[in-house]
């Protein structure tokens, strides 16, 4: 070689190790021994290892692999973990099972519960289309169900039978309907500008006028009520109460009489087991806008503002 | 260049610009269409460049000149090697900020291009492959000339390397934002890409070993052991894992071999041993060269650099199926992956001792040279990270951890801090080096990206292991009734302030990257910054000493 090489006896002055004698660009190598706490450290992973994986499924072998001395699998961990936690769940789904859920509010126990599981379940099955904070949308048309308007009742039983059979769900028996029918073809534009004043008025946004009075009591009163306070029974909306589904502007309310959307929503029955259903309605009625169950039979003079 | 030379070579670009046409026209999908409409494009500039170069009196001062002599190294790839380094990295840092912004501010999703779906794969590509792989290349084409004593085998096949590597880095970057992928992470880019980057790969095995076999010296340097255990493992890696059938010869859409829980795991064995060979094994040859240079100093141990060195290739390569813990892949697959991986924790380690240690008797140079600072900076964080890796692929802590934020975090500690900085060390290190300068244009603005990177890198791993523990424990929380209390929309709601954090340290490490894209331009340009050294502690040996006894005689008698 052209350059001359260290002697391999030559001791590096700062550390007093001595160099390998090999030379590459001007760099050396010591020879330095492996540090001890590095090379047991290594040999205690190595050990460690062993023993793992004797304990633990390891091996690939012809049919199937080890199965390790503690007889550990991930699904057996998975199928024992679940069943600690079903069991934990037994006796509060059997309690909810059994309770009427229009009793539901006098085990307040019973039902903070219901409420937790609902929140779980609504996360999960209703959030796409009400959103997380359950506020809807009005773009989508979407109902709100913190607040306190109602289409089709707000007390327990009506929330959990509208879950139940679902809104305008084709091929369901007893599912919620109603229908607008559309006015486009029907009222001249005249007419059109005086009942969407008319609408707009019954919650203060509008002046009344007597001909969008006249069109409403001849096409609209018979299902939104005389004073728009709407009915449950068909799913009409309560006009009068500043709340929208579909949006509050003249334009948005004459689109919607011209030709109006109705939104469905899915019958749960078939996807969710009862004990659910009963604790999302548990959930949904919590928001806020929940209304007290009135036994229609006890007092038939009671007004009640209600559909099974 | 003689004339029939000069036609020849016009006629075979022409001759690729005319296939790449055929095959805009009889395209299946938009996609492989703009493909090949970009090879035709590069086909018509090399014909241009081959027709401007028909001139007989040119001594050939172009991208495609040999080396001079025999007696000076050939560095022309390496210089455009750094060149291409800084600004791929700048490119990759700046994606990389953005798709943090968009994880942030989710406004930010400019559809369909520039969404996060299709950025992502172009920031890890830009950083790992164009970045880190240029880096590799160039520094690998440097150190093998020197540590051989000998030029690079096959000249010509080394500017291949260097060009068609560009052309891949184009083709990868371009179909990411074009919507192409085969769905595999870190090897997004279809069959064409994978065969041409195959062709490429093989080229630089070829200038690699050949150089390597024409060596003046006796032995191997370390260095180079473990810059062939990349190559030759990358190549593997690459032919394994990317083999597929396409569709149509004339379309990008191809479907892979492998099914199932096999293509899961050929895609782990891939995307682990990706970070094992490439940012593990190559990066840590280049802190084998540019340590020792810069320290002046001898390295620490030989012995632990055969240990370290053939336990880490030989383990690396089983670790991979800690990456599908709790999946549809068998325990004792999972047992292997995650005992493998705890081994490897000294082999890495070795690395980081062999290079620390290497300062034995030049700590001082942490003072007083913002280089070598850089370089402990990068072994520390490889040493944390490596670490990290063991400790994240215990099954138990990997059900907490996996699909988290925290994964981000760990490849970032080592993608930050490792191979960036020991990348920005060696880029310092050359730049002089390669362009005959006396130093870098400022010393001082090193050490001020030493700081922007080394916070920014704090900002980024603390943010997101906070923001991956907290996903991980909401997840995972039941209330006493055993429903989960917390939806996927509560964690990213959690998460918004940790994603601020994070984007604010990708900020700072940009920051850093950009002054030294300014440092090295203004070194190109010949200029030396006028400053303040950077040590301001100098040693008075008079004055280091005690006071001796008052001795009366100390005033000379007259």
């Amino acid at each position: 070689m052209a350059n001359e090489r260290p002697d391999s006896k030559r001791v590096d002055q700062a550390t007093g190790t001595e160099f390998v004698g090999h030379e590459w660009d001007g760099i050396e190598e010591l020879d330095t021994p492996m540090p001890r706490w590095w090379v047991l450290t290594f040999y205690a992973t190595i050990i460690w290892a062993i023993v793992y994986v004797v304990l633990y499924p390891a091996w690939p072998m012809i049919e199937k692999g080890t199965e390790g001395v503690l007889g550990w699998t991930s699904r057996g961990q998975l199928a024992q973990e679940m069943s600690v936690a079903d069991q934990a769940q037994t006796t509060f789904r059997e309690q909810l099972a059994r309770v009427p859920i229009e009793r539901l509010p006098d085990d307040s126990v019973l039902m903070q519960r219901a409420v937790a599981g609902g929140a779980a379940a609504f996360k999960v099955n209703c959030v796409q289309c009400h959103g997380s904070g359950a506020a809807g949308s009005q773009t989508l048309g979407y109902p709100n169900l913190s607040d306190d308007d109602w289409l089709w009742g707000g007390d327990l039983r009506a929330i959990e039978y509208t879950l139940v059979h679902g809104i305008r769900e084709q091929g369901t028996e007893g599912t919620r309907t109603g229908a607008m029918p559309a006015f486009e073809g029907l009222l001249d534009a005249a007419q059109l500008g005086a009942v969407t004043d008319h609408v707009l008025s019954l919650s203060g946004k509008a002046k009344a006028n007597p001909a969008g009075a006249e069109v409403y009591a001849a096409q609209c009163a018979v299902c939104h009520g005389a004073n728009g306070e709407g009915d449950r029974a068909q799913g009409s909306p309560n006009l009068s109460d500043a709340i929208w589904l579909y949006g509050s502007s003249r334009e948005q309310v004459m689109q919607q009489i011209l030709n109006p959307r109705m939104g469905m929503m899915p019958s749960w029955q078939k996807r969710l087991d009862p004990v659910t259903i009963k604790m999302l309605a548990a959930y949904v009625h919590s928001l806020g806008g929940g209304e007290d169950f009135i036994e229609v039979a006890q007092d038939p003079e009671t007004q009640v503002d209600e559909q099974p | 260049m003689q004339a029939e030379a000069a036609l020849g070579r016009i006629g075979l670009w022409f001759a690729l610009m005319f296939l790449a046409i055929v095959a805009i026209v009889a395209a299946k999908d938009s996609g492989f269409a703009a493909h090949a409409t970009i090879v035709a494009a590069v086909a018509f500039l090399l014909v241009l460049v081959s027709a401007a170069r028909f001139d007989p009196l040119s001594s050939g001062r172009s991208f495609f000149r040999m080396p001079d002599g025999p007696d000076k190294y050939d560095d022309d790839p390496v210089r455009w090697g750094v060149l291409a380094t800084t600004f791929w990295g700048m490119a990759g840092f700046l994606a990389g900020l953005f798709i943090a912004l968009q994880m942030a501010f989710p406004q930010l999703n400019i559809e369909p291009w520039f969404n996060f779906g299709r950025l992502r794969p172009l920031h890890t590509s830009a950083v790992i492959f164009a970045f880190g792989g240029n880096a590799l290349i160039a520094t690998s084409f440097y150190i093998v000339q020197r540590t051989c004593r000998t030029q690079l085998a096959f000249p010509s096949l080394a500017r291949f390397v260097f060009w068609g590597y560009q052309m891949f880095i184009l083709l990868a970057a371009t179909g990411y934002l074009l919507g192409i992928t085969q769905s595999k992470e870190y090897a997004e880019p279809e069959w064409y890409v994978d065969l041409w980057l195959t062709i490429v790969w093989v080229a630089y095995f070829i200038v690699f070993m050949g150089t390597i076999v024409k060596r003046k010296e006796p032995h191997i340097y370390v260095a180079n052991w473990f810059f062939l255990a990349f190559i030759v493992t990358v190549a593997m890696l690459h032919i394994v894992n990317n083999l597929a059938v396409p569709v149509s010869l004339l379309g990008a859409k191809s479907y892979g071999v492998w099914s199932g829980v096999q293509d899961a795991l050929t895609q782990w064995w891939y995307g682990h041993n990706a970070v094992g060979f490439f940012l593990t094994a190559g990066f840590l040859a280049m802190m084998y060269y540019f340590v020792p240079k810069q320290a002046e100093r001898p390295v620490y141990s030989y012995r632990l650099s055969i240990i370290h060195f053939w336990s880490l290739i030989f383990l690396y390569i089983w670790a991979g199926p800690h990456h599908l813990h709790y999946t549809a892949l068998p325990d004792w697959a999972q047992t292997l992956g995650m005992v493998f991986s705890i081994i490897l924790w000294m082999p890495s380690w070795g690395g980081m001792i062999n290079g620390l240690m290497t300062l034995n008797g030049a700590w001082d140079k942490i003072r007083t040279d913002p280089i070598i600072r850089m370089m402990v900076m990068a072994l520390a964080f490889y040493g944390m990270s490596t670490f990290e890796g063991p400790m994240l692929s215990i099954k138990a802590v990997n059900s907490l951890s996996h699909y988290t934020d925290w994964t981000i975090g760990h490849v970032h500690s080592g993608a930050l801090g490792w191979n960036g900085m020991i990348t920005f060390a060696a880029l310092y290190f050359l730049v002089p080096r390669l362009w005959k300068r006396e130093r870098m244009y400022s010393l001082r603005m090193i050490n001020w990206h030493f700081w922007l990177a080394t916070l920014g890198i704090v900002f980024y791993a603390a943010s997101m292991w906070v923001a991956g523990v907290t996903q991980g424990l909401m997840w995972r929380e039941y209330g006493p009734d055993g429903y989960l209390i917390w939806s996927f929309a509560d964690t990213m709601d959690a998460m918004f302030p940790m994603y601020v954090a994070r984007a604010f340290g990708g900020l700072l490490y940009l920051s850093g990257a950009i002054i030294m894209t300014y440092n090295i331009a203004m070194t190109l340009a010949g200029r030396l910054r006028d400053e303040a050294p950077m040590t301001e502690t100098p040693h008075d040996a008079q004055a280091d000493r005690p006071l001796p006894a008052a001795v009366p005689a100390a005033v000379p008698a007259e």
